[in-house]
């Protein structure tokens, strides 16, 4: 079985003078969170959207899928963690307890607000994640990355072309990605931030997926703004 | 639900642009699987268009043959998964008498809208055919089919009794499909193909007889005719065939030139001849297509023989590399369709 999740455990960050979780902001006519739903809702190869989301959220989540895609019912909302691991893994949880667990069963974990993610990526993902124990999206570098371990002088620069930018999805087999979270200490726990870190820290073979220049994550009010512009209406 | 369009904003440039689409209960979401290249798309492509055609219609996806599957139908009407075929015809009105391909309130796909190159396509739920039985490959060739079978109906509507030879001018895409469907459909007449190159020629095997165009039995002679050459070549077809053709006879035309041609009207009005003019097809078109590829499924054979190259499209280089074999391409240059 194949399934997605959608990632907006985010609700402490405050963006410019807003309160309102970023993947919850309007995009056009919807919420971002929507956007990023109604692409996974069209890859008809995925059998569960599980949207994890932080607990006073969950309903107000709920109303927005009923007033903007009130035709699907392949979506279920619940409830997220304290950390993005283990709101990835409370995902998996779900899907663990109602339909059960299969050793090639995988999810597509996804950034809400990385609205413009492509069928391609999804399909990519899927593809390449069927057939290894994790894949993560990229894209090559564009600027020179420069390692700087103290904070003033630079440690080492990287050749540029073997670097690349990590962007979502991740798609991991489910049992795996359980069995390495568990099997990590809690201090681990705190320093592997990156899914797909705990892969390759553990000797897991992670593969790549390419990703898109405009698979952007709306994280400042300054990508907020270049999204909506850059975001077109059709003129009939 | 946000699509990416793939749009030529100048010749050879495409991008990708991020437009936020509205859906209506009326129209259904529909993924793009296979895409087919057209003569039309690549003159806007080279930028073989005037400057104020190319500035009044850039940026555009450009695409008008295409076959896809339903991804979202508000109304549960169609299965997610359902494969079905575009019409890129988009008529705004109904008319008794007026074919919805010639209402001058139609809009087209790919000419002065977004045509199919995009991600996702919103399309009215009445603009789409499913074509179950009938391969992809091939059924993504039903928008040329339809073409021909739009000139079809018109020539059967039109033309005098007496069809014992029907000529067909021109040896490209629309010659072919053009010549195939005259065969099947009258299978008593005789159905000569005329054209420039041997090589071509050779691929029309189901037609009686085959000529080179400077190589013409001076007394050959047809009852009807249709110009299928188009360009800066259909003035030679069109009065090569005025010369050719018995009295009373019709002419179906069905290339499109970028001037004015000058034709022999002498010899037209001499011979009380008549000239049908044909442009693009309706959804009645698609559905007879799709009839035909079911009733006469040998043509699916004949149809593959003429599909040139098949590109898989994951980038916009892809795209290009599609549009770029195409231009040496003999025939038809598809795209599959994975971007």
């Amino acid at each position: 079985m194949i399934y997605a999740e959608i990632l907006a455990g985010g609700s402490g960050t405050r963006m410019g003078n807003t309160d309102l979780p970023k993947q919850f902001m309007m995009l056009g006519t919807k919420p971002i969170i929507i956007h990023t739903i109604e692409q996974f809702m069209i890859e008809q190869r995925i059998n569960k959207i599980v949207v994890c989301c932080p607990k006073n959220w969950i309903s107000y989540m709920q109303d927005i899928l009923k007033k903007y895609i009130p035709e699907e019912n392949n979506i279920v909302v619940v409830e997220g963690g304290a950390t993005r691991n283990e709101t990835i893994i409370n995902g998996c949880k779900y899907i663990e307890e109602n339909f059960g667990l299969n050793d090639d069963d995988i999810i597509i974990t996804h950034d809400a607000v990385r609205p413009f993610i492509t069928r391609r990526i999804i399909e990519d993902n899927i593809k390449v994640g069927l057939t290894c124990d994790a894949v993560d999206t990229v894209i090559p570098a564009t600027d020179t990355i420069v390692e700087c371990k103290e904070g003033e002088v630079i440690s080492n620069i990287p050749d540029r072309r073997i670097m690349y930018q990590g962007q979502t999805p991740q798609t991991f087999k489910i049992k795996k990605l359980m069995k390495i979270y568990g099997s990590l200490s809690e201090e681990e726990k705190n320093i592997l931030t990156d899914a797909c870190k705990m892969f390759v820290i553990k000797k897991g073979k992670v593969k790549i997926v390419m990703g898109e220049d405009f698979n952007v994550k709306v994280t400042t009010m300054h990508d907020y703004k270049i999204c909506n512009a850059i975001l077109m209406e059709r003129n009939k | 639900m946000i699509n990416q369009s793939y749009r030529l904003f100048s010749p050879r440039q495409i991008r990708c642009e991020l437009i936020d689409e509205k859906i209506s209960s009326d129209e259904v979401v529909v993924r793009p699987t296979y895409l087919s290249i057209c003569a039309a798309d690549q003159r806007y492509y080279t930028g073989n268009r005037s400057k104020e055609v190319l500035m009044k219609k850039l940026p555009m996806a450009l695409i008008h043959e295409a076959i896809g599957e339903v991804v979202f139908d508000p109304k549960h009407e169609y299965k997610p998964g359902t494969k079905v075929v575009m019409i890129p015809n988009t008529p705004t009105e109904t008319d008794p008498i007026i074919k919805e391909n010639y209402l001058r309130s139609s809009y087209f796909r790919s000419s002065g809208y977004d045509g199919f190159m995009q991600s996702i396509v919103i399309i009215d739920r009445t603009r789409i055919i499913p074509y179950d039985g009938i391969s992809d490959r091939i059924a993504v060739l039903l928008e040329l089919m339809s073409v021909a079978m739009n000139a079809l109906e018109h020539f059967q509507s039109f033309s005098h009794m007496r069809k014992q030879t029907i000529g067909v001018w021109g040896c490209g895409n629309v010659g072919f499909v053009t010549a195939l469907i005259l065969k099947k459909t009258f299978p008593n007449a005789e159905i000569i193909v005329f054209g420039t190159t041997d090589e071509k020629l050779r691929y029309f095997q189901f037609a009686d007889e085959t000529y080179r165009i400077d190589n013409i039995p001076p007394d050959l002679r047809v009852d009807h005719a249709f110009e299928c050459v188009g360009g800066s070549h259909c003035e030679d077809a069109i009065n090569q065939i005025i010369d050719c053709i018995n009295p009373e006879g019709s002419i179906a035309l069905m290339g499109v030139s970028e001037n004015n041609v000058p034709i022999n009207t002498r010899m037209v009005l001499e011979k009380g001849l008549t000239l049908l003019g044909n442009s693009r097809s309706g959804y009645e078109d698609f559905d007879n297509s799709i009839n035909f590829l079911r009733d006469y499924p040998e043509a699916q054979g004949y149809l593959e023989n003429i599909i040139s190259d098949e590109v898989v499209v994951k980038s916009i280089k892809d795209i290009n590399k599609a549009f770029d074999l195409d231009i040496n391409n003999e025939f038809k240059t598809i795209m599959k369709w994975e971007i």
